[in-house]
């Protein structure tokens, strides 16, 4: 019992991190029905704008900075990557928005494979090791339950960014704007809302967020290379259909599910599923409830 | 107008000849010999050892005249720690630069990847460092200059069973590489047949970056050490991950575990473990002091075992050409001229004097070949304390 739930706290931890990516994946495909493969580069990106600006800030791998640092840290990184989503937007996406679905996805993966290349020609194809921006501690939950410090941190992050942004679209004229933009784009344009500034803050809001996860694991996994956002991205993504592609609670559970089910699959199956468990979980979506848990099925006009 | 055409003509041909005389007086001077190594990917620093310790060797032949007043030119390619990218590799050595020999790589499964490449071409390979006893029976090609897995495996069983005096183990292993799972099964089994228990035998995949769900089950079977048979950078990820946990048992590694960068990243997660190495850096012996002398003077590092292990597959490979050199000088100089039939005998005979070598005085000991083309050598225990590395024993064969 206590491996299960110890497997368990530690699902809810890599769960959350899939999460934060899936919002990105979400966020997108309901304004523009486009699936983002460049997002788990973007998070990729994210980890390693934290790591330079750990660095910067002269956080070695030793030493331990401040909370406030590691805010700073984590906001920069955020903020660097919504930049990064505003520009690939601009200049990838906008010019064949127009153009068929099909365009756009493969400009997608083109991103996606310019942003892994970039990582290996500046980064350098060696892992880093990210600072200990928080310095690691154990923490005995009740029933016998470790965790460390970084976990809960990575929970506790994931949840208050997942509340904020759920509280920006809900209660924000912005958020009402991209509700509206992914209701009915052209009806939105009609009624004054100037689609591409809510496209633009889409794509800057779901990078950040990529971004955050991407410094959630430098912190719990401190191994940081240009090809790292590939599985988690793709993972993302499955989690994203699994919750209902387009709901942004959705995201969040189907995220949480995802690294559940991954830690389950490793302990007490075996690890060489531990990819193969994302496959499993899309196809058996796709077979019982396409629109995922909490999609709505909405019959395409033709 | 035609005789300008032909002072023309004469001018561009003279020089053309000029050029061509020269670029044959270059080659010969200088016999190929070509490297692949991971000089990046998540294993950079097993390629970058090697590299510096073949270079300091050879620079230090070539300075001293080289062999027969030939110079050696190392032409190294990465691999990027990838088998696919090795066999690349290999393949352009071979077939673009037309090197005589090929010295490479650390991982076994690199190694495996471009061995068939070597054999078929008839080159010699020498591997410094890979310990999978497949690697050489690839073929009458391909030769290693350190001891093989079943060897290590054996010893490292030993270690735990008699001197540690541990009952009950279990095993972490890297289930997509070579090394890893054969090293896995023999340590096993040896321990096993010494009367030891193997209470858990979990996995993992090169480039993981989570461990947790595999050691929160390695825990719950409360083993007495935890035997990892990995590449430095999971191992170090391996057990922060299992001091989270509260798994604070001793883990045992074997020679995947040399890097510089293994305590970097585990920072004090490793304390109280033990490895096998090739070599011990403060070995009194002449020989080890003169290399990490040379060495540290050099890259301003203190060598590893796979430099130290890079630096003598060098030194057996250059030994051969200079016995070709005295016993038949003709085949020597083959080996620096064109890539035709004579060279291809050359370097047949080449390869049957490298499988003939015995009693070559290494940094990393004696080394003689057996009729598998593996060296037969000790292995160097070195413990972990304090984020620093201890000699505990030496273990003949």
């Amino acid at each position: 019992m206590q491996e299960f739930l110890q497997q368990l706290a530690n699902g809810i931890a890599w769960g959350s991190i899939y999460a934060l990516i899936a919002l990105g994946y979400t966020m997108v495909y309901g304004t523009l029905r486009l699936i983002n493969f460049a997002h788990g580069d973007v998070y990729m990106v994210g980890a390693f704008a934290a790591y330079f600006l750990a660095r910067a800030l002269g956080i070695g791998t030793v030493t331990e900075a401040s909370p406030l640092i590691a805010a700073v840290v984590l906001l920069g990184s955020m903020a660097i990557c919504a930049l990064l989503g505003v520009l690939i937007e601009l200049f990838a996406y906008r010019p064949v928005r127009r153009s068929s679905r099909l365009t756009a996805l493969i400009t997608a993966i083109g991103v996606s494979l310019f942003l892994e290349n970039f990582g290996i020609r500046v980064f350098g194809a060696d892992p880093k090791f990210f600072p200990q921006v928080i310095a690691p501690r154990t923490i005995t939950l009740p029933g016998g339950v470790l965790v460390t410090n970084h976990q809960i941190t990575v929970v506790v992050v994931a949840f208050v960014l997942m509340v904020a942004l759920t509280l920006f679209i809900k209660r924000t004229r912005t958020g009402k704007a991209m509700r509206a933009v992914a209701f009915h784009r052209d009806a939105a344009s009609l009624m004054g809302i100037p689609v591409d500034r809510i496209i633009t803050i889409t794509f800057a809001i779901g990078s950040a967020l990529a971004a955050a996860a991407g410094f959630l694991v430098g912190l719990t996994n401190p191994k940081i290379e240009p090809l790292m956002g590939i599985m988690p991205g793709i993972k993302a993504f499955v989690a994203a259909v699994l919750g209902g592609i387009g709901s942004v609670p959705g995201a969040m559970i189907g995220g949480l599910l995802m690294g559940i089910s991954e830690y389950l699959v490793v302990g007490y199956i075996s690890s060489t599923y531990r990819d193969a468990i994302a496959f499993v979980i899309l196809i058996a979506v796709l077979l019982i409830r396409p629109a995922g848990l909490l999609g709505k099925n909405v019959a395409e006009k033709v | 107008m035609i005789r300008y055409n032909k002072i023309l003509t004469t001018v561009v041909f003279t020089f053309a000849a000029f050029l061509a005389l020269q670029s044959c007086a270059k080659r010969e001077a200088e016999i190929k010999v070509g490297e692949y190594g991971s000089l990046t990917g998540s294993t950079a620093t097993f390629g970058i050892s090697s590299k510096n310790g073949i270079e300091l060797f050879v620079d230090n032949l070539n300075v001293s005249g080289g062999i027969g007043g030939k110079k050696i030119h190392v032409l190294v390619e990465d691999d990027q720690s990838r088998p696919e990218e090795a066999a690349t590799a290999v393949n352009k050595l071979i077939a673009q630069d037309g090197v005589v020999a090929v010295l490479g790589e650390v991982a076994s499964s690199r190694s495996l990847a471009a061995a068939p490449i070597c054999q078929n071409a008839g080159v010699p390979m020498i591997s410094p460092s890979s310990t999978n006893p497949k690697v050489t029976e690839i073929g009458d090609h391909i030769f290693r200059v350190c001891y093989i897995d079943p060897f290590q495996g054996m010893v490292i069983a030993k270690f735990a069973r008699n001197t540690l005096h541990f009952s009950k183990g279990a095993v972490f292993r890297d289930n997509k590489n070579d090394y890893s799972v054969g090293l896995a099964n023999y340590f096993s089994e040896a321990y096993k047949g010494m009367g030891g228990s193997i209470v858990g035998d979990e996995s993992y995949s090169e480039g993981d970056q989570d461990f947790k769900a595999q050691l929160t089950n390695l825990k719950g079977k409360k083993p007495e050490f935890i035997f990892v048979p990995g590449y430095y950078t999971e191992v170090g990820l391996i057990a922060r991950q299992a001091r989270e946990l509260g798994l604070n048992v001793p883990m045992l590694g074997g020679d995947g575990w040399v890097s510089d960068r293994l305590l970097e990243i585990a920072q004090d997660a490793l304390n109280g473990s033990y490895f096998v190495n090739h070599y011990y850096e403060n070995d009194p012996n002449p020989i080890v002091q003169s290399f990490v002398q040379s060495y540290r003077k050099r890259y301003n590092a203190t060598p590893d075992g796979l430099a130290a292990l890079a630096y003598d597959a060098a030194g057996v490979l250059t030994n051969a050409m200079q016995q070709l050199l005295e016993k038949d000088s003709k085949a020597f100089e083959a080996l620096s001229g064109p890539p035709n039939l004579e060279q291809k005998t050359a370097r047949t005979k080449l390869t049957a004097l490298i499988a003939a070598t015995k009693d070559f005085p290494g940094v990393t000991g004696r080394i003689s070949l057996d009729e598998h083309r593996n060296a037969v050598k000790p292995a160097v225990f070195l413990g972990i304390e304090n984020r620093a590395y201890k000699f505990v024993a030496t273990v003949e064969p």
